[in-house]
């Protein structure tokens, strides 16, 4: 799209575009060319040699059992996140979408959690579930219950998907308050006035027309689970215990910070893009048919 | 009960129209509310007692009496596994980086749509769909290529090396291009008949227009800056550059001798800072987030 009042001059676009550009391909462009091209180079240990090596390291990284657990963890913890975090915020904002009084007050409350660091999430998450200091770590123990998520393995799943979970289920919140006020009134009431009742008003109105922002946020639901999680991991289990709680972003960061292992650092960089790019794929394509919808 | 007498004349099952269902939204919203300020409420309380209380397992859940001796602990020296690295010095670093970050996000982008909005000249779109394509490479996913130019560039555990490489920002020049786009031709052409040129337009019209989205873009922006933490713990090892974030993680040790107390009391100054922005400035934020992901 182009408006038509523009101006002439031939140099100050230019201009006014290098700074972007010039960041854009130093620190976006040429490490995700240079990714690609490690991700085919084989290094010796000592960084002397260099060999093309074609795909091996990708077939070498999906051959690993250690990457299927991490492409089954990584499937699982965004499955769980996403789920708990945008069912939860669904309910929220559906009862805060209500007319009752102090509405905006319960929003403001609700919505500081964005505002929390995922590193924060984690720490604010031991103090809840640490097995010798934590509030309900502690009651847990108390009932009886074998709890200890710093040695085992489900139990560190679930604290990070809960922390995880709980710093995101404000922007579901928010997006989804937004979509219900969009929501015209006079649907709402026709429906009402028709006997529809609450249940069968949400099924069969509410929640076909907030479906756009349901999807879009289901995009963005898998894609903060997968990227942005790395502090709460990091901050709560570093990826333990054994391998339970790695991701694939938390491999990636450690065979490429930790091991120094270029080419398979390299090739999961690949897939993440790939994967990355299939994400922003999907909801673009979303967004171009929500304009009609 | 004045609602109720109203509800009578409401038709029957609209929302707000039936006391016993408003009773129990309230109640579960309440639920929601707690089940959010929980976590809160125990750093609060907890970094103002001693290592003893929180060590010994004893969750407090009122306030006690240490707040001032854990506060100015943390604040001037840190603690234990972290000597000589106060917490005040890893505050200064996030807020340089939160707002340095901010403000070069805005500043770039805002000229760049600017750029491709109000011009039409040779590679326009190529270099739209350049910035654009930026959002599929999110550090996350190059990490150590990236690590490697910023090495490269000498920028390991500099504010530079920190700051630049977050700067591009595909989002807020999606925003802001999108935003101009929605500038009456007339304004334009108007500016045009009294001689204003490109620069003066920007700085008299455009600028001043944006003013809401600017707002917006801080909060959000600043969020970001400030909650930054696999970009800090890969090009900064030095504690001069240590930001927050990376510093309380380091706090926490091997998690068998941790200063509780201390880590609760930074915890909460860690979090001060974006939820405060947040909180005092919901309207543009609310606005501004529900659009700019848009």
């Amino acid at each position: 799209m182009q408006r038509k009042a523009i101006f002439n001059n031939k140099l100050l676009p230019y201009l006014l575009l290098a700074p972007q550009l010039a960041i854009t391909f130093v620190f976006f462009f040429w490490p995700a060319g240079e990714a690609v091209w490690y991700s085919f180079i084989r290094q010796d240990a000592f960084g002397i040699s260099k060999q093309f090596v074609g795909f091996e390291n990708f077939t070498d990284l999906f051959a690993d059992p250690l990457y299927h657990q991490v492409i089954i963890n990584t499937l699982i913890f965004s499955l769980a996140v996403t789920v708990l975090a945008m069912g939860l915020a669904l309910g929220l904002a559906v009862l805060a979408d209500r007319h009752i009084r102090g509405k905006d007050g319960y929003r403001t409350l609700l919505i500081w959690p964005y505002a929390v660091a995922p590193a924060i999430a984690a720490i604010l998450y031991i103090f809840l579930f640490h097995p010798d200091i934590g509030l309900i770590g502690r009651a847990l123990k108390a009932a009886g219950v074998d709890w200890n998520y710093t040695l085992n393995g489900n139990q560190a799943m679930l604290v990070v998907v809960l922390a995880a979970a709980w710093k995101q289920v404000s922007y579901n919140f928010l997006f989804f308050l937004a979509g219900l006020q969009s929501i015209p009134r006079s649907v709402l009431e026709a429906a009402a006035i028709d006997g529809a009742s609450a249940t069968y008003r949400f099924r069969t109105v509410i929640f076909p027309l907030l479906s756009p922002t349901t999807f879009f946020l289901l995009v963005i639901n898998i894609t903060y689970a997968f990227f942005d999680t790395f502090g709460i991991i990091d901050a709560l289990t570093k990826g333990g215990p054994g391998n339970a709680t790695q991701t694939l972003i938390y491999r990636a960061y450690i065979d490429g910070r930790v091991n120094l292992d270029l080419g398979s650092s390299s090739a999961q960089s690949v897939v993440l893009m790939i994967a990355v790019m299939a994400l922003t794929f999907v909801q673009f394509r979303f967004i171009e048919r929500k304009v009609h919808y | 009960m004045a609602e109720a007498r109203n509800s009578i004349a409401a038709p029957v099952g609209m929302a707000g129209s039936n006391p016993r269902a408003d009773m129990l939204t309230h109640v579960v919203l309440v639920l929601g509310v707690l089940l959010f300020a929980l976590p809160i409420w125990i750093v609060l309380m907890g970094s103002t007692h001693d290592a003893g209380t929180i060590g010994r397992g004893d969750v407090p859940l009122l306030p006690g009496a240490e707040a001032a001796a854990n506060y100015s602990a943390v604040w001037n020296q840190g603690n234990k596994q972290r000597a000589g690295v106060p917490v005040s010095t890893m505050m200064f670093n996030s807020a340089i980086m939160a707002l340095l970050i901010t403000f070069g996000k805005i500043a770039i982008s805002i000229i760049s749509a600017y750029a491709v909005a109000f011009f039409s000249f040779p590679g326009r779109m190529l270099f739209f769909w350049a910035i654009f394509i930026t959002l599929m490479l999110p550090v996350e996913v190059r990490i150590f290529p990236t690590f490697q130019v910023v090495s490269d560039l000498g920028l390991v555990n500099t504010y530079a090396g920190l700051i630049v490489p977050l700067i591009a920002s595909a989002t807020a020049t999606l925003l802001f291009r999108q935003f101009f786009l929605t500038i009456p031709d007339e304004l334009v052409e108007a500016a045009k008949m009294d001689g204003a040129g490109p620069i003066r337009f920007f700085k008299d019209v455009v600028l001043p227009l944006s003013a809401t989205n600017i707002a917006a873009l801080f909060v959000i922006l600043f969020v970001y800056g400030w909650n930054q933490y696999l970009w800090p713990l890969l090009v900064t090892t030095s504690t001069d550059v240590e930001t927050i974030m990376i510093g309380i993680v380091k706090m926490l040790g091997s998690q068998g001798d941790t200063e509780w107390h201390l880590v609760m009391a930074t915890t909460v100054l860690a979090l001060l800072p974006p939820v405060a922005i947040v909180i005092l400035m919901q309207r543009w934020f609310v606005k501004g987030l529900v659009e700019t992901e848009k």
